[in-house]
């Protein structure tokens, strides 16, 4: 039943490519540091390849909405093998139109944070190989069919973050790396708690994810059951009250590995959330007058605003940007809860859309201006004058700021929307409220912009030595982000009819669920 | 249509600034089809009459749930009006900066910003859905902050770039939730489809039919106000006017372009576009009357008390934008749309006059540092002197007969608070504008550098002065396209509608009014001696000219209350973070005392009894070696208990379950 392993239809070779990479990079001597590097790079290339590839050859199944239609949606790229049959888990694979954006926007993430890294001088062997392997989990993560298997994927994305940010990271490395590490564990503990509770009431025989769909579960489970896993997944998305992680994390790190936590790690949360949370227990957040629904979209409103306030007073730059992801997130998190195909929509293109920008506003401040400059202080920047030095920095910036504010022709403004049109039915003063969010974007995003790049009259940057000029691989992976950005925003839906076709069948699973 | 200016945009900005030939040309290839499409566009629907039904064009861009998410365009009179004012006015703008910017660096990546923001004027102009219209809405947005802020080694510049970008964005917050809430009723965001678009009756009677939404305001009302606050926002109205004077420190040929003919005036225009929304409901029309009537008093007020050139320009502009939304709101389309028509004209004129003025005399903007000018520029002055007679209402020139169309309208309407405060406003305006011209263009040079040396004052190129001329035509004549008598204009945008008579009683008090003005203004200003530079005769009305110099401490009174208000909210945030830190701290810090309540436990209990039991063993082990030869080790002997305690909890498990 599983396709032949050396075909187009086994996306899990972008986890295999990668486990490759890493043996291929450890084996390489240590000295030779271009090499490395260039294997690194050709590894994550070649997984980004597997996954477009997926992409493009997915066809959303025509006909039928019912569960049948659910499992024939993830057939084409369906392996099973079996893992722990003990316990009734199996290494179960799959994806439909709502993962395979996020495995592009994982390989993606992945080839541009190598070459941004290219100036990583410092252990490199290490470093690439701790990168390949968190980018392996995060691969296994969006196709993973089993519960455990997922959790056991989540698991070891997380790991080598760690280490990521306790070595090679920058200011309070240790206490953020811990942190990020604690929270993490913190949600996983609840995840593991919701997870074993599910199986056992389930029968304790299986962990797949669709049979366990097809059991249903009590009201009162579900009520039970839902906010440790969607809460528990939810800290790694950087849900409000616990975002505090995230600026500390993605500040501390190494220019890719912010790229890729708040580029991809911060989706593994939320893909979490709709994979498991609401997919296996909607009728949670229906139950009770929708009190989950109406908590969880409160709290992810409340992170729009607040995110957008605090990046606006933050005087260290990457902090700016580690805010906007809370922020951002914040869209994500509201348009799972919408519980409608539009919402849904939003939701998921605004996870790939956010790990796009995110990504481009990192490699900005952690790699050419932070790795240049050695600083990130507002009000030091301030004085430099840095467009002078690097007027493409500054267009890159403003570029990915402008996306970031969700202005139309980028492809936030297609996701901000739609979440916003599914929020709507809901929620019409939140919606309101999410705008005014909006409104601070434009204001820290023009505020650290101004102040980072122009700075002050007369003040011109001429005292500053010369700094190294921008390479050639941050230009490449600044094109490769700016060009995605683009061409999602104007022709969205060659993501977008495959999320839809995936997200119908999603909401169709659950509204059948709902009584 | 639009898109030949996007793609020269996109092309442009990619061009190496060296290409300056080769920039210029693309753009103005590419407006010039534009501007020869549209002018075709509008002979083929005048030809048509304004009774033919608009021609729509509307395809998917993308599907969910089930549902399909329009764009489309549309041409029906007030597009076709629209873009061939647009098109022309910006080609002789082009034409102009040719000229103006010849000495900047990046040229070539001023032009590339110009075209990309007619490519987003002449879209919104052309747009059936408000989702096209508003992504072409922002388009112009952000291409007017490029153009703002073109001389980023301004500091002031900057800034202003981005007031004018937040402040228009907080207007376009009320219009994004009219756009949602509109489509979460309707189901479309469509203008004309067939007999379902929100414009079209069905639409409007359901809208109309939800009544009590919001102070009895029914939703078509409502969602009309809310559209408004983009309108607000874009057209420089009261309470947003605050961005469009500072957004002066752009170039001035962005400052004729952006601040005279088009981007301001998109507000209005999307008024106009929306208008059955608006009529539907006579309290959102009253808002409009009175926000715009109010906006025009207030504008000119502060214009009478400023020293800026273009500054004076930009009152003015919030100032007759204000007339504008009086003319929609009391008059109808038309009525609104004619004056438009004639400010864009007469308005890009003085603009680009003011332009000239200013490279002529070295960069001074002062008008008290300036005179005399009538002498050395006479091209200059001859046209600059059309546009104000067309800004001031002089008969015939254009803004006279749109303007008297919307005074009279307001008469008709009952309308006389919002009519009194316009008609206030228009004395100002002749005040003001002759204010002006005596100052820069009567007496004596004032341009004096510190060191005592006069600046001379010289003509601008041709390429200036060309499109200087083409404008004072149109500015003198446009307007006779609306006469009452021949209301050709009105007739061909509301075919049905009935147009305001001739009122020759109402047509002299108009004209006294404007004299008025000019003789005031004169009066003052008209014989400055030259030693009194610097020095205004309205400052003795002291505290009311500070007031007004001021510009009614607006902008002091927004960065206390709003911006100090938003900051305090954003340290709060940060407040709560550190709050939140805390709080996770003081959980691993319990954490930690519990580890090391276990480590003690363990050093202080469990190890003894290990040793202890370690030491039985060893006792026993003792006894056993007596029996053999060799001695077992202490370390041994603890690793095997240890083993055995471990195997007996885990067969105790087993057997539990």
């Amino acid at each position: 039943m599983n396709a032949p392993l050396f075909s187009l239809a086994r996306l899990d070779w972008t986890i295999y490519l990668s486990w490759i990479g890493v043996l291929a990079v450890l084996l390489i001597p240590a000295g030779k540091k271009e090499a490395i590097r260039w294997t690194a790079l050709a590894f994550a290339a070649a997984s980004l390849v597997v996954a477009c590839v997926g992409l493009f050859t997915w066809a959303p199944a025509t006909g039928g909405s019912g569960m049948d239609a659910l499992r024939a949606s993830f057939k084409p790229f369906e392996v099973t093998l079996p893992w722990i049959p003990a316990l009734g888990a199996s290494y179960h694979l799959g994806a439909d139109g709502i993962s395979l954006p996020l495995l592009v926007l994982t390989g993606v993430v992945a080839v541009t944070g190598i070459l941004f890294s290219w100036n990583q001088e410092n252990r490199v062997k290490e470093f690439f190989a701790f990168l390949l392997l968190l980018v392996s989990g995060v691969y296994g993560v969006f196709l993973s069919l089993d519960v455990l298997l997922l959790f056991a994927f989540y698991e070891l994305a997380i790991i080598p973050k760690y280490f990521i940010i306790a070595i090679w990271g920058s200011t309070r490395k240790e206490y953020a790396a811990m942190k990020l590490v604690l929270y993490s564990f913190a949600g996983s503990s609840l995840v593991f708690v919701g997870i074993i509770a599910l199986w056992a009431k389930a029968g304790g025989t299986t962990f797949d994810l669709l049979a366990l769909k097809e059991v249903a579960f009590a009201t009162d489970f579900q009520v039970f059951c839902f906010p440790l896993i969607f809460v528990g997944f939810a800290v790694l998305a950087g849900m409000w009250p616990f975002h505090t992680w995230a600026p500390t994390g993605h500040s501390a790190a190494p220019t890719a590995a912010s790229m890729l936590l708040a580029g991809v790690v911060m989706k593994l949360g939320a893909y979490g959330c709709l994979r498991v949370g609401i997919f296996l227990f909607p009728e949670a957040l229906t139950a009770y007058g929708g009190f989950w629904q109406l908590t969880i979209a409160v709290l992810a409103v409340i992170g729009i605003v607040y995110g957008a306030g605090a990046a606006l007073v933050q005087r260290d730059f990457k902090f700016v940007v580690g805010y906007s992801s809370v922020s951002h997130m914040g869209f994500v998190l509201l348009g799972l809860v919408t519980l409608n195909t539009v919402g849904l929509d939003g939701a998921v293109l605004q996870m790939f859309s956010h790990g796009i920008v995110a990504s481009l506003l990192f490699a900005t401040v952690g790699r050419m201006v932070y790795d240049r400059t050695h600083t990130r202080e507002l009000s030091e920047l301030r004085s430099m004058r840095l467009v002078t030095q690097l007027p493409f920095a500054a267009v890159v910036f403003i570029i990915g700021g402008l996306a970031s504010m969700g202005l139309p022709g980028f492809s936030g403004f297609v996701a901000e929307m739609q979440v916003l049109v599914g929020a709507w039915q809901h929620f019409p003063w939140l919606t309101i409220i999410t705008g005014a969010g909006i409104v601070v974007t434009v204001w820290y995003t023009f505020r650290a912009f101004l102040t980072a790049f122009f700075g002050e009259s007369g003040a011109g940057g001429e005292h500053l030595e010369p700094l190294p000029p921008i390479t050639w691989q941050e230009r490449t992976a600044s094109f490769i982000l700016l060009a995605l950005l683009v061409l999602v925003g104007v022709l969205p839906s060659i993501l977008l009819d495959r999320i839809d076709a995936s997200a119908q069948l999603f909401i169709n699973s659950i509204t059948q669920a709902i009584p | 249509m639009p898109l030949l200016p996007l793609l020269a945009g996109v092309v442009g900005m990619l061009l190496p600034l060296s290409q300056r030939r080769l920039a210029f040309g693309l753009a103005v290839g590419a407006l010039g089809a534009s501007a020869l499409i549209s002018i075709g566009l509008l002979l083929g629907a005048v030809q048509a009459g304004g009774e033919a039904a608009p021609v729509v064009v509307n395809f998917t861009w993308l599907s969910f749930g089930g549902s399909a998410l329009k764009l489309g365009f549309v041409l029906n009179p007030l597009t076709a009006v629209m873009i061939a004012m647009v098109s022309f006015v910006a080609l002789l703008i082009f034409i102009f900066s040719h000229g103006y910017m010849h000495d900047d660096r990046a040229y070539a990546r001023f032009f590339a910003f110009l075209s990309l923001f007619c490519a987003g004027m002449l879209g919104l102009c052309v747009a059936n859905s408000l989702v096209l219209l508003f992504l072409a809405w922002e388009i112009v947005g952000v291409s007017s902050y490029l153009l703002i802020g073109f001389w980023h080694e301004k500091p002031s510049a900057a800034a202003a770039a981005k007031k004018a970008f937040l402040v228009t964005k907080l207007g376009d917050l009320g219009f994004l939730v009219g756009i949602l809430w509109l489509y979460g009723q309707t189901g479309t965001q469509l203008l004309f489809d067939d007999g379902f678009g929100v414009l079209e009756d069905a639409q409007l009677q359901s809208l109309r039919a939800a009544t009590g939404v919001f102070f009895g305001m029914n939703l078509a009302g409502v969602l009309a106000l809310l559209i408004f606050c983009g309108a607000i926002g874009k057209s420089g109205q009261f309470p947003l006017h605050v961005w469009l004077p500072d957004a002066m420190e752009g170039p001035t040929p962005v400052s004729a372009l952006i601040h005279a003919a088009t981007m301001v005036a998109a507000g209005v225009f999307l008024v106009a576009r929306t208008y059955p929304l608006f009529a539907a409901d006579p309290m959102a029309l009253d808002v409009v009357a009175w926000v715009g009537s109010f906006t025009a008093l207030l504008a000119a007020t502060i214009a009478v008390a400023q020293r800026d050139i273009k500054r004076i320009l930009a009152y003015s502009t919030v100032s007759q934008l204000g007339f504008m939304m009086l003319g929609l709101a009391v008059g109808g389309v038309a009525v609104g749309m004619f004056h438009l028509i004639t400010h864009a004209f007469f308005k890009a004129l003085l603009f680009l006059g003011a332009g000239s003025v200013i490279h002529g005399s070295h960069h001074q903007q002062d008008i008290f540092k300036m005179g005399g000018l009538r002498g050395p520029m006479k091209t200059t002055f001859v046209t600059y002197l059309v546009g104000t007679a067309a800004l001031a209402g002089v008969v015939p020139f254009a803004g006279f007969w749109s303007k008297d169309e919307i005074l009279l309208s307001a008469w008709h309407q009952h309308a006389y608070g919002p009519f009194a405060l316009t008609m206030v406003a228009s004395f100002l305006t002749a005040f003001y504008m002759t204010r002006q011209v005596a100052l820069v263009f009567f007496g004596a040079n004032r341009n004096v550098d510190e060191h005592g040396h006069a600046h001379h004052a010289h003509e601008s190129p041709l390429s200036m002065t060309a499109p200087l001329m083409i404008l004072a035509v149109f500015a003198a004549g446009i307007g006779l396209v609306g006469t009452p008598w021949a209301n050709l204009f009105g007739h061909f945008l509301e075919p049905r509608a009935e147009h305001a008579e001739a009122n020759l009683g109402f047509m002299a008090v108009a004209t006294v009014v404007a004299l008025a003005g000019i003789g005031a203004g004169w009066a003052l200003y008209g014989r400055l001696a030259p030693k009194s530079a610097g020095d205004d005769p309205l400052a003795r009305v002291q505290p009311l000219y500070r007031w007004l110099e001021h510009r009614w401490y607006f902008d002091e009174l927004y960065a206390t209350t709003v911006v100090r208000l938003l900051r305090i909210l954003a340290q709060l945030a940060e407040l709560i973070d550190a709050l939140l830190d805390l709080a996770v701290m003081a959980i691993s810090g319990g954490l930690r005392a519990l580890a090391q309540a276990f480590f003690w436990t363990d050093e202080h209990l469990v190890r003894p009894a290990a040793r202890l039991l370690a030491a039985a063993a060893r006792v026993g082990g003792g006894a056993l070696s007596r029996l053999q030869t060799g001695r077992v080790q202490r370390s041994l002997s603890a690793v095997t208990f240890g083993a055995t305690v471990l195997l007996g909890l885990l067969l105790l498990v087993m057997f539990a379950r």
